[in-house]
């Protein structure tokens, strides 16, 4: 019998901490697939951000670093300037690499730090139980936004693609979305162009995952994927905003 | 006084602080202190404040220093990781002779660590954490009750010396819920005038906010006032409660959630006999010195437990000053340590099965756990 | 008396209400009370619980690794749980979830099928109300009446209509526990 669906290899055999439903796990495998694909495991060092994927390290089966909290871009860039040779990536949520991190990311890409970013944007910080984020929509409600983000006090969703878009030294910026096949398909294309870039020496290279959270969304899995679709994609369209421009 | 009302640590310190008139909260979410932002978010803009949360904690603690040198009453709160972020600031805080509240709900270090409960931030908070010669007061509650208490008090002795004042509690204080008394507080009206802050200058000379003095001379001056200042505190500030101080000859010395269960082996030990009593700062800066020196003619020895490899037991040899053995237990990363294991480490002790050790290392108790304790980092 | 109990199930089963309420009730019996709920990632998926102490003394810790009572109102729970019982505790065990063979023999177990029973009554949300129920016609803790008396402070306005379905829920179990004892 000639199996149609197998682990990837740069993944490890072990049950995830995710909750059901949570797209992570779709964005672990994608990653993975890419790495097997590239046939890159041997030479990949990734970095694990502070958020729900802080342990993305017991996942994939390469050599990790766990950075502090929005840290990441600047931990990648000691990383790959010892092993040029290597390919370094980040693995960051909107809390990490919007808040606590953006000026970590705005210098890496302004470098054009020869890195790939895999940045998942569900809209709240996952791992401490549903508060505002950057990217959180007017007038969704969280923990720290009770009454709904209210543009006045604070502030509207910050547009990380675009924002970055507009960085010189940014090569290859990109943002698909999770919530169904042809758009995970398209987004492990984008995927693979961003590691294929570092791999060719292009430089920063960022995929922006449009992700769910079903949990402190308070919706069931079905109904996380469809907000994805409804309320998300409407404020952070999915494209590619900048495609290797400048050497 | 009100009835007896059942809160969680973290939302009780904030009611308190709202309470105490603090009108401005700046933070940042981390575990296990979510509750504090989380309430003030709700509760805040309803009594006519701010609450914001900041890209990071750099940030929330230079909204702070902002705000304070603006003359508000204002605080944050964070846990462990955050409150190393915001080191840099306190600093400039201290330098500046700002007044704020930092609460921090301590969790496991180093680097993320876990997110349990832990003491090991005790040297952060009393012995400088950030740069040059300053000094945080630094309150310890031990209670729920005591927690809120403080937290009023805290925003007073803040305004009275200029200076940050922090409360290091430990995630069981943050989660958990006990019955607490909310006093009649007279909020905003008990905030001083502050002349000095940065509020327009008409019809006055200019005021300045600023920690940089680089004549020599001036920056010297400069940290001489501070000292004394740090000095008065030391005189008026220091708080502790002894425990039968007057004929002990076993002291048991522990702050915060540890000293509750130290304090059950003290009951428990002098049933059967055992002359032992129990020091508890509420001050650990300043450390309160003098209720070692009250017990020195009579102590045999001192037992100083904490969940660190061992901080504060620096301060109680010191304030010791040699004249009897300090011993240590301890344990870390979230593991509380038990009753039982308390207990046959002071009957060690006191049977002189114990060598006077400065390698605090523990191989001879043998720990009895559940997994209730270890849990993975956030 | 100095209770030391631990409550647990499934994050959705309504195990911090049902501490809660528990707290509350000693509270209002003028005990010394603590409440510490398990917390952070470990609550993703698996089980949530948490600790409730109800004493006559001053509460040392709120920490409960040697409980004198467990809840466990799902597998992973019971699993969990019953192991550090003190010898001579009780335990309830929601027997719709928990497959109770080869339970302990020091202590005093009492598997009630809490779902079956809230069902009956109306609604399986209750099934936390049986199972507390349950817990106090074995310990005396506090008495039922003082628990029916806190519902209202636990359970939000606006599910005030529900509080006459709770409180029949908390009799069942403890009435069911009756009779087995
Ligand atoms: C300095 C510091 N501040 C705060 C935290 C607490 N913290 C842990 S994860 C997290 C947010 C995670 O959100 P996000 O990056 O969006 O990831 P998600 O969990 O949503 O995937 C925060 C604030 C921390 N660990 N360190
Ligand atoms: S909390 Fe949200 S982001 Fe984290 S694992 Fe659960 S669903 Fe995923
Ligand atoms: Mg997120």
């Amino acid at each position: 019998m000639k199996p149609v669906y197998l682990r990837p290899k740069s993944l490890t055999d072990t049950v995830t901490h995710y909750c059901p439903g949570c797209t992570h796990g779709i964005a672990h495998r994608l990653v993975a697939e890419v790495i097997d694909e590239l046939d890159i495991q041997g030479r990949t060092i990734g970095v694990a951000s502070v958020g729900c994927s802080v342990f993305a390290y017991n996942y994939f089966d390469v050599d990790f670093q766990q950075a502090a909290h929005g840290r990441a871009p600047a931990v990648a860039t000691g990383i790959k300037r010892v092993h040029p040779d290597k390919v370094v990536f980040t693995y960051q949520g909107d809390g990490d690499l919007a808040s606590i991190g953006a000026a970590e990311i705005v210098h890496a890409a302004a470098r054009r730090e020869n890195i790939t970013v895999i940045f998942l944007n569900n809209a709240i910080y996952g791992m401490t139980g549903g508060q505002m984020a950057p990217t959180t929509l007017p007038g969704q409600i969280t923990t720290t936004s009770p009454f709904g983000r209210e543009h006045k006090t604070q502030g509207y969703p910050l547009r990380m693609s675009e924002l970055l878009s507009a960085i010189e030294g940014a090569y290859y910026i990109a943002r698909c979305s999770l919530h169904n096949a042809s758009h995970i398909a398209r987004a492990k294309r984008a995927i693979k162009q961003a590691f294929r870039n570092q791999i060719e020496g292009k430089g920063f290279s960022m995929v922006e995952l449009l992700s769910t959270c079903p949990t402190n969304w308070r919706l069931t899995p079905v109904k996380a994927l469809e907000w994805v679709e409804k309320h998300m994609i409407p404020v952070y369209p999915l494209g590619e905003f900048r495609v290797g421009e400048g050497e | 006084m009100s009835e007896p009302i059942l809160m969680k640590g973290n939302e009780a310190i904030a009611e308190a602080a709202i309470r105490a008139g603090c009108k401005y909260f700046f933070g940042y979410p981390i575990t296990p202190q979510n509750e504090i932002p989380e309430y003030m978010s709700r509760k805040l803009p309803e009594a006519g404040g701010v609450f914001i949360q900041a890209e990071s904690e750099v940030s929330s603690i230079n909204m702070v220093y902002g705000a304070a040198g603006a003359g508000a009453r204002v605080m944050t709160s964070s846990s462990s990781p955050g409150i190393s972020l915001m080191m840099e600031g306190i600093s400039y805080i201290a330098g500046a002779e700002l007044p704020c509240v930092i609460v921090n709900i301590s969790r496991g270090g180093p680097g993320l660590g876990g997110i349990q409960p832990s003491q090991a931030d005790y040297f952060q908070a009393t012995k400088g954490g950030g740069h040059g010669d300053y000094k945080l007061i630094v309150y310890g509650p031990s209670s729920v009750q005591e927690a809120c208490d403080l937290m009023i008090k805290a925003f007073h002795v803040a305004d009275k010396y200029r200076n940050p004042v922090m409360i290091l509690g430990d995630g069981m204080i943050g989660q958990m819920m006990e019955p607490v008394v909310f006093r009649d507080e007279p909020g905003d009206a008990a905030i001083p005038e502050k002349p000095w802050a940065t509020t327009g200058n008409e019809g006055r000379q200019s005021n300045l906010i600023t920690s940089i003095y680089l004549d020599p001379e001036v920056l010297d001056a400069h940290n001489w006032n501070l000292y004394r200042k740090y000095k008065a505190i030391e005189e008026n500030e220091v708080m502790y409660e002894s425990y039968h101080e007057d004929d002990s000859e076993w002291f048991l010395v522990a702050y915060g959630t540890v000293a509750r269960i130290c304090i059950s082996v003290m009951e428990k030990m002098r049933k059967e006999g055992f002359k032992v009593g129990l020091i508890r700062p509420i001050t650990l800066w300043p450390f309160p010195k003098v209720a070692f020196d009250e017990v020195a003619g009579r102590a045999k020895a001192f037992l100083c437990v904490e969940m660190s490899t061992g901080q504060m037991v620096e301060d109680v040899r010191l304030a010791v000053g040699g004249k009897a053995p300090v011993h240590f237990y301890g344990r870390t990363g979230g593991a509380v340590p038990l009753h039982s294991n308390i207990e046959k480490r002071m009957r060690d002790v006191i049977a002189g099965r114990t060598p006077v050790v400065t390698d605090y290392l523990d191989t001879t108790t043998k720990e009895v756990e559940g997994d209730e304790t270890s849990v993975p980092a956030s | 008396m100095n209770h030391r109990i631990i409550l647990a199930g499934f994050g959705g089963q309504g195990v911090m209400l049902i501490g809660t309420l528990l707290t509350y009730a000693g509270m209002r019996e003028g005990k010394h009370v603590s409440w510490l709920p398990s917390y952070g990632p470990e609550m993703r998926g698996g089980t949530a619980n948490c600790a409730v102490c109800i004493s006559d003394r001053p509460i040392a810790s709120p920490v409960v690794t040697e409980p004198t009572a467990v809840i466990a109102m799902n597998l992973p729970s019971y699993q969990k749980f019953s192991k550090i019982l003190v010898t001579g505790g009780s335990l309830i065990i929601n027997s719709n979830l928990v497959n109770s063979e080869n339970i302990r023999g020091d202590i005093k177990a009492y598997p009630i099928p809490a779902n079956d029973e809230a069902v009956s009554l109306g609604s399986e949300r209750v099934a936390n109300m049986v199972c507390l129920g349950g817990l106090l016609g074995v310990e005396d803790i506090v008495s039922i009446e003082t628990a029916i008396q806190a519902l209202p402070e636990v359970i939000q306005d606006r599910y005030h209509h529900l509080l006459d379905l709770n409180s029949k829920a908390l009799r069942r179990g403890y009435e069911m526990v009756r009779q087995m004892t």
